[in-house]
């Protein structure tokens, strides 16, 4: 059965179901899905609600290429912020110059403010066309992507320095924004986004419609990066994660096969950096620097990084129980996520997705009989 | 000219804090593979028992100079606990230090922030390390010079453990070659956890002198761990040499494109200038050989 070669992390063992199972497994959880996210969800949400679970969906989308980049390819993406800003400012430039023009100014409101002269920046000219700035947030992060890591995977720099490499571009990236005040919007950002292609983001309908953009592509990513992993090149990419030597003494080129999942997984993260702009109407340095870059990975961790939905899932709840638990007890949630991530990472390498199999196994090693199906 | 000058020693004393962090790092990192983020905070650890000692001894001087060793203990003996509790757990596993490391720090943070409150706190310096000495036209300012000191100190007394001493010997050998070294009777899980205190001690030295150049805070150690980690990583693994001139080469190019340009342009270049640098010498400055593949 080709649809269970999706490997696991170390620590995992594929849970063993019947074939008949597994056939019909994958179409109807992603049914299930569907229905849930574009169903289900707008009927028993309020807008509010479903506004904040459209921000939790765009760090789905996030890590779904955590996923396949880490996960599938052990490529530990700790500057994914900085695709996700990428993506987020290339979206915020094009709703800002919109939003000025509707009013009939010349430029951006914060540009005013800090008064840079009548002439909106030159690489702030492209932007005005809608077609150039929606391209530009999938293929800018991809091309700083494409650049980074043919650079550093070429020569072999691997594991812990690619690691420490792309956190300090993160870190570059939200330094470089917040020191170009008068272009950039500084620590501010880009704020106060109101409009969406014309749509006006008060509009609680049009809003929603926001919602179902983010869901169907969240849907359609995880498709993608299921057919990723059950093709040929999800075989290699897990290969070059095991065992890169022996990879490449067969013949192939790793550092090529890694590139391609850094830039991928780069493109997500840029798309959904640009659908968090309409759904919660700003951009900061703030939200793409260090520390929310590490928090990319923390959701995939939680729920398991090698399994897309636990990735998923995981990111969801994670970005919920942020939401909920840091406004009334900040404190409690400061140190709830950090245990979270040790005894996740520590001691669950696979995540909750990989709970079950490992009391499974546990059950079994200890004698108790492991109910239903033994392989 | 006196620009220059004035620039360049900017750029050493850039060099120097930065030194003193990395070296805590260049042994757990360096030679034992551990990419500990907690390290920032086991800087503030030593900037925080400075802060403390100066509310029970009034005189600067004296609880500076207590602060250093004591700084050295708190922090070791919180590096070795972290070893004890985590990290032995995970040395299959590199790349899962970074973050469960990062959960830890995260909670130290937050203990931090409940003990000694959010917002910074300052601590006076001694009255020697206030001034400026003059030569020519080139000032150095006390507290700079007294950060380069220990700094050098540090790396002496590192180098002389690690070169001559049984402990420094078993030191290099696990990290050469740990099964070996293991075979050999070397208690490899002590001497992991004698470098991580001593790893992580030097962490709290350098967050004693970084009390004397800007405000100790909760967040303090996350400013810092990024630029320590280049260090290591352009220097070479486990490599003190190469630590060293990485430090002072990144500080003194750090403050000549400051100089030049913006902060936060001299940031985006100084990367840049690493992985530049990295494609030239992917193992960084100097490397260790092993007869290892990877």
């Amino acid at each position: 059965m080709t649809t269970t070669t999706t490997t696991t992390p170390p620590g995992t063992v594929t849970p063993p179901s019947t074939p008949l199972l597994n056939r019909f497994r994958v179409p109807a959880g992603f049914a299930l899905g569907a229905v849930l996210l574009l169903g289900i969800a707008p009927l028993a949400l309020s807008d509010f609600r479903l506004s904040l679970l459209a921000k939790y969906l765009c760090y789905a989308i996030v890590a779904v290429g955590v996923s396949l980049a880490w996960g599938r390819g052990g490529l530990m993406v700790l500057g994914q912020g900085v695709f996700f800003g990428l993506g987020g400012y290339a979206m915020a430039m094009h709703l800002k110059l919109t939003d000025a023009a509707a009013t009939g100014e010349k430029l951006p409101d914060f540009m005013q403010l800090y008064g840079t002269g009548d002439a909106l920046p030159w690489w702030w000219k492209p932007f005005a066309n809608p077609g150039f700035a929606l391209a530009m947030t999938v293929l800018l992060p991809m091309a700083v992507a494409a650049v980074l890591g043919f650079l550093v995977f070429r020569r072999r720099v691997k594991g812990a320095y690619f690691a420490i490499l792309s956190q300090a571009l993160a870190a570059a990236l939200s330094i470089w924004l917040v020191g170009q005040q008068a272009t950039t919007g500084g620590t501010n950002g880009l704020t106060d986004i109101q409009g969406f292609f014309g749509y006006s983001l008060d509009d609680p309908v049009n809003q929603r419609m926001v919602y179902f953009v983010i869901a169907v592509v969240l849907l359609l990513l995880m498709a993608l990066a299921r057919q990723l992993f059950v093709s040929r090149y999800g075989e290699l990419l897990i290969a070059v994660r095991d065992s890169e030597e022996r990879v490449r003494f067969l013949g192939y080129n790793p550092a090529n096969i890694k590139l391609v999942a850094y830039v991928v997984a780069a493109g997500m993260a840029g798309l959904a950096g640009a659908l968090f702009v309409p759904a919660v109407g700003i951009i900061s340095p703030a939200l793409i620097g260090i520390v929310p870059s590490i928090g990319f990975v923390i959701g995939a961790a939680v729920g398991g990084r090698a399994s897309l939905v636990g990735a998923v899932l995981g990111a969801i709840a994670v970005a919920w129980a942020q939401s909920t638990l840091s406004d009334e007890f900040p404190a409690a949630w400061t140190y709830l996520q950090g245990l979270l991530f040790v005894l996740a990472v520590g001691f669950l390498p696979g995540g909750l997705a990989s709970l079950g199999v490992v009391l499974r196994r546990r059950r079994t090693r200890t004698g108790t009989p492991a109910t239903g199906e033994t392989a | 000219m006196t620009v220059v000058l004035n620039q360049s020693f900017t750029g050493i004393s850039i060099g120097a804090v930065l030194l003193l962090i990395a070296l805590g790092l260049t042994l757990t990192f360096g030679q034992m593979g551990v990419i500990n983020m907690a390290h920032g905070e086991f800087i503030m650890a030593g900037a925080y028992t400075t802060y403390v000692l100066q509310k029970s001894i009034s005189s600067a001087g004296i609880s500076l100079l207590v602060a250093l060793p004591l700084a050295f203990l708190v922090a070791g003996a919180m590096g070795a606990l972290l070893e004890w509790l985590l990290i032995r757990r995970l040395y299959t596993r590199p790349l899962d230090t970074l973050l469960v490391t990062w959960g830890v720090s995260l909670m130290l943070q937050q203990l931090a922030r409940d003990v000694f409150g959010a917002p910074n706190v300052q601590t006076a310096a001694p009255d020697i390390l206030t001034g400026n000495i003059s030569a020519g036209s080139v000032t150095f300012a006390n507290n700079r010079l007294f950060i380069l000191g220990l700094a050098l100190l540090c790396v002496l007394g590192l180098t002389l453990v690690l070169r001559f001493t049984p402990l420094g010997r078993r030191i290099r050998a696990v990290v050469q070659n740990r099964d070996l070294a293991e075979v050999s009777g070397i208690a490899t899980g002590q001497v992991d956890r004698i470098t991580f205190f001593i790893g992580s001690g030097l962490a709290g030295v350098a967050g004693v002198a970084l009390t004397l150049v800007g405000p100790i805070g909760p967040t303090m150690g996350t400013n810092y761990i990024v630029d320590a980690f280049l260090v290591v990583v352009v220097g070479g693994i486990g490599q003190l040499k190469g630590a060293v001139i990485t430090a002072f080469a990144l500080g003194v190019l750090q403050s000549v494109l400051e100089y030049s340009t913006t902060v936060s342009v001299a940031k985006v270049v100084v990367l840049v200038a690493i992985v530049a640098f990295l494609q030239w010498r992917p193992q960084g400055l100097y490397t260790l050989r092993t007869r290892s593949l990877a």
